[in-house]
């Protein structure tokens, strides 16, 4: 029986379920202490003055003074600072670090700030400095507007998102000597250990011996792919002044105040249509609140600029984006990384458009969907694994949503409809530049994968490990994975970016079918046994038919997409505008499932998190800080939120990828805020901004 | 201060207002019972007291003088309902899972998928969306009684 | 930003986690030794103790001696002293929901115990802690006013008994003195439909924006949590309806008689809506 496209039993073993796996705060070393960040109270300013307020006797302090290399955290740009040397750019800025053994008195230390405060900016629209600027251009958008039958219009905005990764940031720091030199070893709760390595050697300046061992992770959603940068720099800064090994660990409300968010976005859309439905031309316009820093915000923009003209095809088209500065903490990656935003105003503008047109909704994006052959707005011609059709088709049949949608319409019920894709892998030559590498090592055993790719719940190591058992033709259970220590692995690049499977997958199915041809028809105890052990590393190669523009951005934005059609049923509260989801169908396609129940425990889990975009999540922040910062105020979905899902996972795939699976992390997160702010419009309720409270609502029917 | 934990009487030094999630994580060495919030929201740090689910980041360690502690260890790592969560994907990243179990293994013999929901209803999970965690403890209460009740501790 | 010369601020750095070492309390196995401890000594008393340690991870918390009444069983009982129910103040909203006596006496309050928290908030979480906890947003209280119930208070040298409606003098204030620990809540026959409805945040650990109890008889009886700084009965509300006001009148009436504000959590504009909403609701549902 092969492994792959079978629920085989995971490599995690059963460490999860009984509590033996090993998180960062689960870990202790001997002489450890304890560390704590000292950050602004203020969200624009300079500091003039530090003083200490307690007893400093046992304390390691850190301040911006102590970094020997360069104060910049090294990721797109190198503007985000370890430590404020003068100046304030948020809420909760790092200024200074300090340790101590005893965590009572760590937490007592009063540490007084004065600043000279400046007047903060907070709104985006207001911003007058931006980190990116895209235009992507197709056709002749403003002839194609003049020409149409109609135009419509429609502005939609979506807020902050917090990851709650029940597993909050933390890392260990620990001072450790290779070959003479003074050098430490950071493990934590990390997407990309070798992110943490490259701001950790800029931090450090001359190449003091760095490793980065990830340890069982809580939880990412991207909340941990370029952040734990900063908590890890923090915490050897502590380790190497102190000489003891350093544990920083955040508790919830730092976590949430702190560290970053998804963007929020207010987009724009123009869009001509003819009277038959056809849309002949799209302009839209995409700006994204960044935050302080550039962090990840350029491609964030990017990717939501790619996705923003829906799964749809137009022969004339303007995407011009911005992300811009503001006085709050910097936002960054979370699943999705841009496209939630984007195609959440695409999908619900669609819904108007029909409106508009008094055309059926379904008909309309029918007419208009992407088909194999036609291209994008980058110009990407698409290929076979094209499925819009596909996955609406087959959501409609399967709820009977056209009949149901009627029968509701004048109750309190409603349904609504998403179309939606997601490139996957890293944009354009992304991949190419990334030059990801996997190594595959025999063992007396069997073999053992050596990735950076991190286990983060989304089931890496399995996935992997299937691939390579079904390509080198050996039993799964010979086949062990590596704990990510990146002395030891080959850097694979980043675990983000629907990515893992598909990309690093790859590269190891080329690892195995090169260990495969010198194993020589000998199973790898027997090769062990008589030869020793030998180790296959490979890079990735991307397909050589893509062609991609980075500055005028055209071209072959992704390799391929997945695709999903979401249907969303549920009812309104006539007294409380409360909505209650009642179902929710999910038909995505993204390839293949390597493993059924982990990829439907993806789609189900990006569900989820979509239903608490669109309905539930809610970042309150009036001065620049989220004020509701605890679980009990900023609400995920509980058992009782959540309702029935209904997953359907068809099939397309996609040659590039390793027994034709595509990436599918994100995709799932895309299509539930449209599906459900589209079932409320259905029930006559104008909804254009998620979250969708109970108090916008209210404040839609005030009206009516 | 005294109290039975995990079927063993146990003697702790830490101060009677400790919080009994960092008695257990750091005096008692068990590590398996997590903290996700330190506010009884997310239900990671579930435990059984006297048989009942509670949020152990909220109980002074004095309230527990000689009661009856259960923590994830005291499953014995060999469970069906363990097994059932790794193999039925209940568990992703696995943070929220030792709670989870916790607040799920005191259902009764023949629950609805409602009593399920309702019994999880103060455990959070991120990566799930929760199905899955249904499927693992409806399979585990379809067990027949010889396996489910040997590990079915009250 | 011309002219727009910096502002000199001094700030203390965010207060982080309050000391466990500092905490002092004591935990006395019988009402009697603890209403002796507090007769002497101040301390706040601790049963379920699902709010504090929220306040110690914060370093907001301010009292550092306390009263751990935990292990008073004396105070679980649930009984019936001839047709007045009586809940031991350790009750938790567990028990409640579990007792026949409840369920027959005051239904609403089985249904309000179920939407707190969850199940592991609800095997420690009290109603005597509710009632002393005094929060605006508490999900038991309207359900306690509007039965009209009566807070049993006992010190070593004293009972009193004050009617609910007459406990809390203000946001998180109440008559209680220092020497004293609610013993029971007292729960008189109810006659007439009951109703109640809780507004959270979401389906389950929620934290009310808006909670409401009503009991419908020729005089009916309607309370209100977060809408005002306590729990709040609505008198004129009340008045009209028993005088054969219709529901529109009433609904008028009421909207002059909360004062809910914006918060976290909700504004002043939803909560009034729902509020009035929620009052057609009881009515036409109890009618």
């Amino acid at each position: 029986m092969p492994a792959v496209g079978n629920s085989v039993a995971r490599k995690d073993g059963i460490g999860k379920a009984t509590g033996s796996a090993q998180y960062a705060d689960d870990l202790t070393f001997p002489g450890m202490i304890h560390g704590r960040t000292i950050r602004s109270t203020i969200p624009r300013g300079r500091v003039k003055s530090i003083r200490f307020d307690f007893d400093t006797a046992g304390f390691t302090i850190v301040d911006y003074r102590d970094i020997i290399g360069r104060n910049s955290v090294d990721l797109i740009e190198k503007d985000q600072p370890f430590l404020v040397e003068r100046e304030v750019r948020h809420m909760a800025e790092p200024i200074l670090l300090i340790a101590h053994e005893d965590r009572e008195r760590l937490n007592a230390a009063k540490v007084v700030i004065e600043y000279e405060e400046e007047k903060p900016l907070f709104d985006p629209e207001q911003s007058t400095e931006a980190f990116k600027k895209i235009d992507i251009m197709k056709g002749d958008p403003v002839s194609a507007l003049a020409a149409a039958d109609l135009v419509v219009e429609g502005t939609y905005t979506t807020g902050h998102q917090e990851h709650v990764y029940i597993e909050p940031n933390g890392v260990i720091a620990i001072p450790e000597e290779v070959d003479g030199r003074k050098g430490v070893a950071i493990f934590g709760s990390v997407q990309c250990p070798f992110y943490v390595i490259k701001a950790l050697r800029c931090l450090f300046g001359a190449h003091p011996p760095i490793r980065v061992i990830q340890t069982e992770t809580g939880g990412g959603f991207g909340g941990k792919e370029e952040y734990p940068s900063m908590i890890a720099g923090h915490a050897a800064l502590l380790a190497l002044k102190s000489g003891r090994p350093v544990k920083i660990i955040y508790d919830r409300a730092e976590d949430m105040v702190a560290t970053t968010k998804r963007h929020p976005s207010i987009v724009r859309h123009r869009t001509g249509v003819m009277r038959d439905g056809r849309i002949v031309a799209m302009d839209i316009d995409v700006l994204m609140d960044g935050g302080a820093y550039v962090t990840l915000s350029p491609v964030v923009l990017s990717r939501g600029c790619i996705h923003a003209a829906g799964p749809y095809r137009c022969d004339n088209v303007n995407i011009r984006g911005r992300t811009v500065f503001t006085n709050t903490p910097p936002n960054g990656a979370f699943r999705g990384f841009g496209a939630p935003q984007t195609e959440f105003a695409v999908e619900v503008h669609m819904e108007r458009i029909a409106e508009a047109l008094g055309m059926d909704s379904v008909a309309l994006r029918r007419m208009n969907a992407l088909r194999s052959g036609d291209t994008t707005a980058t110009g990407q011609t698409l290929r076979d694994d094209t499925s819009a059709l596909m996955v609406l088709d087959e959501a409609v049949r399967r709820t009977d949503f056209l009949r149901k949608r009627e029968q509701y319409k004048g109750t309190n019920r409603a349904l609504g409809l998403s179309l939606f894709y997601h490139g996957a892998g890293f944009t354009g030559s992304g991949e190419f530049h990334l030059k990801s590498r996997a190594r595959l090592e025999l063992t007396p055993t069997g073999v053992r994968i050596a990735t950076g790719s991190t286990e983060i719940g989304q089931g890496t190591r399995t996935t992997h490990a299937q691939i390579v058992s079904d390509a080198l033709g050996i039993p799964y259970e010979d086949v062990e994975v590596a704990q990510p220590d990146t002395a030891r692995v080959a850097d694979s690049g980043p675990t983000v970016a629907s990515r893992t499977c598909m990309v690093v997958g790859k590269i190891l199915e080329k690892c195995a079918y090169e260990m495969k041809e010198r194993l020589n028809g000998l199973s790898p105890a027997d090769y062990h046994a008589r030869h020793g052990a030998f180790v296959v590393e490979q890079m990735y190669e991307p397909p050589d038919w893509i062609k991609w523009d980075d500055t005028a951005y055209r071209g072959d934005a992704y390799a391929t997409y997945g695709w999903g059609c979401d249907i969303a049923e549920i009812e309104v509260d006539p007294d409380t505008f409360e909505v209650r989801p009642l179902k929710l169908t999910a038909v995505q396609e993204f390839g293949r499932p390597i493993h059924p129940a982990l990829a439907q425990g993806q789609i189900e889990g990006g569900t989820a998190q979509g239903l608490g975009y669109a309905l539930l999540e809610r970042v309150v922040m009036p001065k620049g800080a989220m004020a509701n910062s605890q679980l009990t105020n900023y609400t995920i979905p509980t058992t009782l939120d959540m309702p029935e899902l209904d997953v359907v996972m068809l099939e397309n795939p996609y040659p590039g990828g390793p027994f034709g699976a595509k990436g599918l992390g994100e995709l799932p997160m895309d299509g539930p805020a449209p599906a459900v702010v589209n079932a409320l419009r259905y029930m006559g309720l104008d909804v254009r901004d998620i979250p969708a409270t109970p108090e916008l609502i209210a404040s839609c029917t005030a009206t009516k | 201060m005294k109290f039975v934990l995990n079927g063993a009487s146990t003697d702790v030094k830490a101060h009677p207002m400790a919080r009994l999630l960092d008695v257990l994580r750091e005096e008692c060495g068990l590590t398996g019972t997590k903290e996700g919030c330190g506010e009884g929201e997310c239900g990671a740090c579930t435990v059984l007291i006297n048989g009942e689910p509670v949020c152990s980041c909220l109980i002074p360690v004095v309230q527990v003088e000689s009661a009856d502690v259960l923590t994830i260890e005291g499953l014995g790592g060999d469970h069906p309902l363990q097994h059932l969560f790794m193999n039925e994907v209940g568990a992703q990243c696995g943070i929220c899972t030792p709670g989870m179990i916790m607040a799920a293994i005191s259902l009764g013999p023949a629950p609805t998928l409602d009593d399920v929901k309702t019994a999880l209803a103060g455990n959070l999970c991120r990566c799930t969306g929760y199905s899955a965690i249904y499927r693992a403890v409806l399979k585990w209460r379809e067990m027949p009684d010889a396996t489910a009740s040997a590990s079915a501790m009250r | 930003m011309a002219g727009n010369a910096g502002r000199h601020r001094i700030r203390e750095c965010h207060a982080m986690r309050t000391a466990i070492s500092g905490l002092d309390v004591r935990s006395p196995a019988s009402l009697g030794e603890a209403l002796a401890i507090l007769r002497d000594d101040q301390r706040t008393p601790i049963a379920g103790a699902t709010d504090l340690y929220v306040a110690l991870n914060f370093g907001t918390l301010e009292p550092r001696r306390f009263l751990d009444i935990w292990s008073v069983n004396e105070l679980r009982d649930i009984s019936m002293k001839g047709t007045t129910l009586v809940i031991g103040a350790l009750a938790t909203y567990t028990s409640l929901i579990r007792s026949a006596l409840v369920a027959r006496q005051v239904p609403m309050l089985v249904e309000a115990s179920r939407q707190v928290g969850g199940p592991q908030i609800q095997n420690r979480g009290t109603l005597g802690g509710n009632v002393a906890n005094a929060s605006p947003a508490g999900d038991s209280l309207p359900v306690l006013a509007a039965v009209d119930a009566v807070v049993v208070l006992r010190s070593a040298d004293d009972e009193r008994r004050i009617p609910i409606t007459k406990f809390y003098t203000g946001y998180r204030a109440t008559v209680m003195r220092p020497n004293e620990l609610i013993v029971a809540i007292e729960i008189p026959p109810v006659e007439g439909k009951q109703w109640f409805r809780k507004v959270g945040t979401r389906a389950a650990q929620a934290i009310s924006k808006i909670v409401v109890a009503g009991v419908r008889a020729r005089v009916p009886r309607i309370a209100f949590g977060s809408v005002a700084p306590t729990v709040v009965r609505v008198p004129e509300t009340e008045r009209s309806l028993a005088a054969g006001a219709d529901i529109d009148e009433a609904a008028l009436i009421l909207s002059r008689e909360i004062v809910p504000i914006d918060d976290l959590r909700s504004t002043a504009e939803y909560r009034m809506r729902v509020a009035t909403n929620l009052l057609r609701r009881f009515w036409i549902e109890t009618g």
